[in-house]
């Protein structure tokens, strides 16, 4: 798969992990009929350790660990689609891989784009609406000089 | 990249299918000599027989590290141990948490594997051995803990002085490794806790 | 010793039915909710997911209500959990400093680029009992501003660090996957990446304690809080198949940067030293703590004295684990008959002894 493909996969597996379960339920019923497909590894919940770096910027450390759900299917015409996503959810995890591997049938990735974009808007706006509210708590000290000198 | 289009579906129910895999294993080595039936996985790749897939899907994860020797060595095995389990593979027997032997005739000793310390006698090597026949060989008289009088085991297709070597290997304990055969859908295991009385 | 004792089997299913009782209270009053504790007491669900090590919102708030509120237990409870799950691998480091910023404050650096942002704080309030929260009711919208907050702050060593005036720390050039103790046993000494990650889930209140002892001269630091972050960074991960990273999700952390004065020895000149805390959600205290205890765990490597408890990788790292320390102390309620008939005749047997002695006097 050529550099570019990976950015745009990067991009939509990434939409799919950050999206709430119940808005990957409302684009996966808005979408057209989806193909059959197998399961290569069910959907199953698990740990990956989180690591930071010391001081921010420097070595690696384990910070603690997260619940991960993984899932792979693959499609009747042969596609693989993975998913890796942050929580405990199969249904979720399901509904990523089926679409990860639609995404990648150039037919289908304009109308599975779709949905996946709608997903990104909704992501933006939180992102937006909490940057806006965590701005209007910005404040200026002012230093004031305390005696005469 | 790997390639990831000759992916093998893994275990149907990951944690149900697991821990009867689990079960058959355990009952395996605590009656050393016993044959058991694994439940088989839907796909294995090749040349691993179901049983030897059903136990590596089962036991394996990304902390441990897989020995292969030249006869199990594919990339469908490697694809499928990475895919489903994340083991890291070694070169070096004596690294291996788990060593899969396809061809038990060309393997090396059991002493170049890892046997443990004194202090972790644990951390030793799992050999899966893969033979043409569970039963019909040799028959080998068993002791010790899980035997209550006599047990026998007669897999096919062992080498000239593997018996020494299984042998040498209970004489080091509470070191040394444990050894599962499997065939087909079977298994059977000697523990380095089992005696070879005749 | 430890003997097994039998018995009591029925008295103790029902310990756990009227403990079970007692956890639901009043019948008459509407019961808790999962999604409640996960909403509502957020920074209790954050303390559970920093010391349980596991980021999970929903099993942190479940445990919670198991627990009837008692924190230590309900860390207890995740850790338990956690042995279920397989570990799938590592996650890439995180960048803090592409985080969503919700709040960014510095005590040491009054014109950050990025300015200063509170947040949601209690910093500030006067810390009276509000009883109209008591009554209920919906709090107004938070405000919001024209301009968002920047998308990329800088930390506040890459503010320092022009003059060489504060040290830095570098990923290093072949690094290898970092320590893990809950892989390999604690040993001693322990490396930076391990004491953090000890400290990480180590028990906020003995942290704080420890952080406390050193502001008062037990092994002065002379720290400044050069900068405290909280908000959502994204995770990481590169799956073996795909043979690239992807985010597999957000969660929020709290980063403290402490910036501490270092007289310098003959190979270092003199310069500020930093002391680091992460913890998971909102857990500034904890992160603060942390950050304190890291500087002085530096001791030995600074060159400084290690004569005091907060100095010491031994004392702190063994006994910061709340877990580890409540069974410890708490295994004492369990039967412990043999070993105390066997003092009760030792002390029986030396009283009889001293008896006769001041007899025979």
């Amino acid at each position: 798969m050529p550099e570019t493909d990976h950015q745009d996969r990067r991009r939509w597996m990434g939409v799919l992990a950050k999206a709430a379960p119940e808005e990957v339920a409302a684009a996966w019923s808005g979408l057209p009929a989806i193909p059959a497909y197998d399961f290569l590894r069910r959907p199953e919940t698990g740990l990956v350790m989180v690591r930071g770096r010391i001081g921010g910027d420097g070595a690696a450390f384990n910070a603690g660990e997260m619940t991960v759900t993984r899932c792979s299917v693959r499609l009747a015409g042969g596609t693989i689609g993975h998913a890796w996503i942050a929580g405990r959810r199969a249904d979720q995890a399901e509904r990523a891989a089926v679409l990860d591997a639609l995404m990648q049938d150039p037919a289908r990735r304009p109308a599975i784009g779709r949905a996946i974009d709608w997903l990104a808007e909704l992501q933006e706006a939180r992102r937006d609406r909490g940057a806006h509210e965590a701005a209007a708590t910005r404040v200026d000290f002012f230093t004031m000089v305390r005696g005469a000198g | 990249m790997a390639r990831t289009d000759m992916l093998l579906p893994g275990l149907a129910d990951p944690v149900l299918d697991a821990q009867q895999i689990f079960r058959a294993v355990l009952d395996a080595m605590a009656r050393p000599g016993t044959i058991v039936d694994l439940p088989s996985p839907p796909a294995s790749p090749e040349p691993l027989d179901p049983a030897t897939t059903a136990i590596v899907l089962a036991l394996n994860d990304q902390e441990t590290v897989v020995w292969l020797d030249d006869a199990a060595d594919s990339e469908a095995v490697r694809q499928h141990l990475r895919f489903h389990c994340g083991s890291p593979l070694t070169a070096d027997p004596a690294q291996a948490h788990f060593a899969i032997v396809g061809d038990i005739r060309a393997m090396p000793p059991l002493a170049s594997f890892n046997l443990g310390g004194d202090e972790y006698p644990d951390r030793s090597t799992t050999l899966i051995l893969q033979v043409p026949d569970l039963t019909g060989g040799t028959t080998w008289t068993l002791g010790g803990p899980g035997i209550r009088d006599r047990a026998t085991l007669a897999v096919a297709g062992l080498p000239d002085g593997f018996r020494d070597q299984v042998i040498e290997n209970h004489l080091g304990f509470p070191r040394g490794v444990d050894l599962i055969f499997t065939c087909g859908a079977r298994a059977t295991a000697l523990p380095r806790s089992t005696r070879v009385e005749g | 010793m430890y003997v097994a004792v039998k018995g009591g089997e029925t008295a103790i299913d029902n310990a756990h039915r009227l403990m079970a009782e007692a956890r639901r209270g009043d019948p008459a009053v509407p019961e808790l909710t999962v999604e409640q504790i996960a909403n509502q007491l957020g920074l209790a669900v954050d303390r559970v997911m920093t010391e349980g090590s596991v980021y999970d919102r929903e099993l942190a708030a479940l445990a919670i209500k198991q627990a009837q509120g008692d924190l230590i237990e309900a860390v207890f409870l995740l850790r338990a959990y956690r042995t279920t799950l397989p570990r799938f691998g590592g996650s890439e480091p995180i960048d803090t400093g592409d985080m969503a910023i919700r709040r960014r404050i510095s005590a040491a650096f009054k014109d950050l680029p990025g300015g200063q942002v509170l947040g949601p704080t209690y910093d500030y309030t006067h810390r009276l009992l509000d009883f109209a929260l008591a009554a209920g009711g919906d709090p107004p919208p938070a405000a919001l501003a024209e301009r968002p907050v920047d998308a990329h702050m800088p930390r506040v060593a890459d503010v320092l660090s022009q003059e060489g005036l504060i040290e830095r720390d570098r990923p290093g050039e072949d690094e290898g996957p970092p320590c893990d103790l809950t892989r390999q046993p604690l040993e001693f000494p322990a490396g930076r990446d391990l004491r953090l990650q000890a400290l990480a889930r180590g028990d906020e209140g003995f942290l704080l304690s420890l952080a406390y002892s050193s502001q008062r001269g037990y092994g002065n630091t002379h720290p400044f809080a050069g900068e405290i972050r909280m908000g959502e960074v994204a995770i990481e991960f590169l799956p073996e198949e795909l043979g690239f990273p992807i985010e597999i999700g957000t969660i929020t952390v709290t980063e403290c940067q402490m910036i501490n004065q270092f007289k310098g020895t003959k190979d270092i000149p003199p310069q500020f030293t930093r002391g680091y805390g992460l913890a998971f959600g909102h857990a500034e205290r904890k992160a603060m703590a942390m950050a304190l205890v890291d500087r002085s765990l530096r001791a030995g490597e600074l060159g400084e004295d290690v004569a005091n408890p907060v100095q010491d990788e031994e004392f702190v790292l063994a006994h910061a684990d709340n877990v580890e320390a409540s069974g410890f102390v708490q295994h004492l309620k369990l039967p412990h008959y043999v070993d105390f008939q066997s003092e009760l005749e030792l002390i029986r047997r030396l009283r009889a002894a001293a008896i006769r002695r001041e007899a025979a006097e």
